[in-house]
C-alpha cells in the first residue's frame, strides 16, 4: 500500500482543494447573511420574531438530506427560486460549486449566528449610547465600537461554521450531487473512498478529524481567554 | 447660549414633567434621591430617551420636539457627556478613547491623538496614554471621561453621577478638579446627583427633583435656606413642617401649635434647627414661648453631639449635648418637655 500516493492522488488533491474552497465560501455567505440576522434578533423586536429564531435554528437539528431536498424546492431548477435564477439570469445552482458551497453555507449559519447573537446581546449598550452622544453615527458605532467588542466571538463564531461547512456531507450530496471536480468535497471523496480503497479513507478521515480537533482546541482557548 | 427644556416623558411607573431652563453662566444641579429621574433627563436632553411631551431648544435650534417630531440624533447635538460609570471604550487605549470623540467627527487620526494628548496632560494622567481602560483606578477612569467628553468642544457639558462611583478620598480630589474643569468651560453645564455634598460643592444653581416633577429651584443659598421638600430639608439636617398660619401662631399639619415670629398668613412651611430645641424633664419656667410637652422616641449618640427623636405629637429633632443627655438620661425614653424660641423659627409661604 503507498499512502503517499493514495493521498497525493490527483482526484483527492482535487477534493481537498474543493472542500477548501468551498468551506471558505460558505463561511463567508454566513458571515454577509448572518451578521445582519443575528443583529436584528439580538437588538430588534418584531412580530415573528420567534418563528425566525426558530427557522435560523432548524439547519442544526434538520438531517443534512433534509435540508439538501429544502435546498432542491427552494434553489432547485424547477424550484421556487431557482426557477426565475435559471430563467433571468440562467444560473444553475444543483450540481455545482456554488451549489456545494450553498448547501454547506445553509448547514453551518445557525452555528455564526447563533455565537453573534449571543455576542451582541451581552455587548454593554450604554458604551454604543457614551459613542453617540461623542458624535458617531449608528453605523460608526457598529463599526468602531460594537464590532471590535464582539470580535472574539465572531471569529469563534466564524471558524465553527467554517468546521461544520468542512464536514459537511448530506445537504452538499443531495443538492450539489457528487462530482468530481466541481462538488466531490473531502468528506464525499472519503465516502467514495471507502466502497475502493478504504485505506485512503481511512487516512482521509484522520486529516478531516485533526483538522475538526484543531479548531475546536484553537476555539476552547479563545473561549477561555475571553 | 440658553437651553430650554420642557420634558415629559412615561417610563416604567415614572412620569416625568419638568420644566427648566440653564445658561452658560451658571453650573445646574439636577439635585434628587434615586428614581427621581435625574438621569431620565439627561438622557433626554442627549437625545437618548424620546420625549413623549415638550421639548428641547438650545439657542433657538429644536433638538427635540415632541408635537412636531423634530429630532436632532445624539450625534449631532454637539455634546458631552460624563456617564456614571465612566463608560470608557474597553478595546482603546485611553489617548484613543479621548481622541474617540474626534475620530468619529471626521478629524484625522494623526491630529485627533495630538489633541487627546494635550487633554491628557491638562488633567494630569499624561502618563496612562498607553494603558487600556481595564488597568485605571475609579478617579483616573473618571478623569479621562471628562477629557474625552471635552475633547469634541461640546457646546453642552451633561455630567451622570460623575462622583458616585469614587472612594471618599478620591472623591474630594475628583471633586476639586471638577470644579474647576467646569469653571473652565464655556458651554451649558448641567450635573445630575443624588449628593448634596457634590450639588453644593459644584453647582451655583440646584434644581431639585423628587417623582419626576421639580420641587425647588434657585441658588444653593436659597435653596438650603428654605426647603421646598422634605428631601432637601434632610439633608440640609433641619426640622421642617408645614402647617396654616393664624395671627401668631402656626396650626402644624401633624397636629400641634408653634408661636413664631414675622408671620405670613396662609400655608408656610417651617424650618426649625435641631440645636435651637432644647430637651427638658420638669416645665421649664422663663422666655421660650414655645413649651410642649412630648415623648423621646430615640436618641442617637452622634460623636460631640446627641440627636434626640422627639414625638410631640409632630416629629421634631433636637440636637443636645453629650453631657445634658446623660444628666436627663434620654437613652431611657420617657416624657420630657420641649421648648423652642420663637426667634429661631423660621417660616415662609409654601
Amino acid at each position: 500500500m503507498n499512502l503517499r500516493q493514495d493521498l497525493m492522488a490527483p482526484e483527492i488533491l482535487t477534493a481537498l482543494r474543493l472542500s477548501l474552497v468551498c468551506s471558505l465560501a460558505a463561511t463567508a455567505i454566513a458571515i454577509v447573511l448572518g451578521l445582519p440576522l443575528a443583529w436584528v434578533q439580538a437588538r430588534v423586536t418584531f412580530p415573528g420574531q420567534r418563528v425566525l429564531r426558530a427557522l435560523t435554528t432548524l439547519p442544526i437539528v434538520l438531517p443534512p438530506v433534509v435540508a439538501g431536498v429544502a435546498l432542491l424546492v427552494v434553489f432547485g431548477r424547477r424550484g421556487l427560486v431557482g426557477m426565475w435564477l435559471d430563467r433571468w439570469f440562467g444560473i444553475r445552482l444543483p450540481f455545482t460549486t456554488a451549489g456545494a458551497a450553498l448547501a454547506e453555507a445553509f448547514v453551518a449559519m445557525p452555528f455564526f449566528v447563533l455565537t453573534m447573537e449571543g455576542a451582541l446581546r451581552s455587548v454593554d449598550r450604554r458604551l454604543e449610547e457614551a459613542a453617540r452622544t461623542l458624535g458617531a453615527s449608528r453605523w460608526k458605532v457598529f463599526r468602531h465600537v460594537t464590532l471590535p467588542l464582539v470580535r472574539p466571538s465572531l471569529q469563534a463564531g466564524a471558524v465553527l461554521a467554517w468546521a461544520r461547512a468542512l464536514g459537511e456531507f448530506g445537504a452538499t450530496i443531495t443538492f450539489a450531487g457528487n462530482v468530481p471536480g466541481s462538488t466531490q468535497t473531502l468528506p464525499l471523496a472519503v465516502y467514495l473512498a471507502l466502497e475502493t480503497n478504504p485505506d485512503t479513507a481511512f487516512v482521509l478521515s484522520l486529516v478531516l478529524l485533526a483538522v475538526s480537533l484543531a479548531v475546536l482546541i484553537g476555539l476552547r482557548r479563545r473561549w477561555l481567554a475571553w | 447660549m440658553s437651553l430650554h427644556a420642557a420634558i415629559g416623558i412615561r417610563f416604567d411607573r415614572l412620569a416625568l414633567d419638568a420644566r427648566f431652563s440653564a445658561t452658560n453662566h451658571e453650573v445646574v444641579a439636577l439635585l434628587g434621591p434615586s428614581g427621581a429621574g435625574k438621569t431620565t433627563i439627561l438622557r433626554a436632553l442627549a437625545g437618548l430617551a424620546p420625549l413623549t411631551a415638550g421639548r428641547i431648544v438650545l439657542d433657538g435650534t429644536v433638538f427635540e420636539d415632541a408635537a412636531t417630531n423634530e429630532w436632532v440624533p445624539p450625534e449631532r447635538r454637539n455634546l458631552g457627556v460624563v456617564f456614571q460609570d465612566a463608560l470608557l471604550f474597553p478595546h482603546l487605549s485611553v489617548l484613543d478613547n479621548v481622541a474617540a470623540g474626534l475620530r468619529f467627527t471626521g478629524t484625522s487620526r494623526v491630529i485627533a491623538r495630538v489633541r487627546a494628548r494635550e487633554w491628557l496632560e491638562r488633567i494630569g494622567i499624561g502618563e496612562l496614554a498607553d494603558a487600556k481602560p481595564g488597568v485605571l483606578s475609579g478617579g483616573q477612569a473618571q478623569r479621562v471621561a471628562l477629557a474625552r467628553a471635552l475633547a469634541t468642544q461640546p457646546r453642552i457639558l451633561l455630567l451622570d453621577e460623575p462622583l458616585s462611583a469614587l472612594d471618599v478620598t478620591t472623591r474630594a480630589d475628583v471633586r476639586r478638579e471638577l470644579r474647576r474643569h467646569l469653571n473652565a468651560f464655556t458651554g451649558i453645564r448641567l450635573l445630575v446627583t443624588h449628593d448634596p455634598i457634590d450639588a453644593l460643592a459644584l453647582a451655583d444653581r440646584l434644581i431639585v427633583l423628587e417623582h419626576g416633577h421639580i420641587v425647588q429651584s434657585g441658588s444653593s443659598l436659597d435653596v438650603t435656606a428654605t426647603p421646598r421638600s422634605r428631601y432637601v430639608a434632610d439633608f440640609v439636617g433641619v426640622n421642617w413642617l408645614r402647617g396654616t398660619a393664624r395671627g401668631a401662631a402656626v396650626m402644624l399639619a401633624g397636629g400641634g401649635t408653634l408661636i413664631v415670629p414675622d408671620l405670613v398668613p396662609g400655608e408656610v412651611f417651617v424650618v426649625i434647627h435641631p440645636r435651637a430645641v432644647s430637651v427638658h424633664r420638669q416645665k421649664p419656667e422663663g422666655s421660650p414661648r414655645n413649651v410642649l410637652p412630648g415623648v423621646v422616641v430615640s436618641a442617637d449618640d452622634e460623636g460631640s453631639r446627641v440627636r434626640v427623636r422627639l414625638a410631640l405629637p409632630f416629629p421634631l429633632v433636637a440636637e443636645v449635648t453629650r453631657a445634658s443627655a446623660a444628666e436627663l438620661e434620654l437613652d431611657r425614653g420617657g416624657d420630657v418637655w420641649v421648648t423652642v424660641k420663637a426667634t429661631e423659627i423660621a417660616t415662609y409661604a409654601a
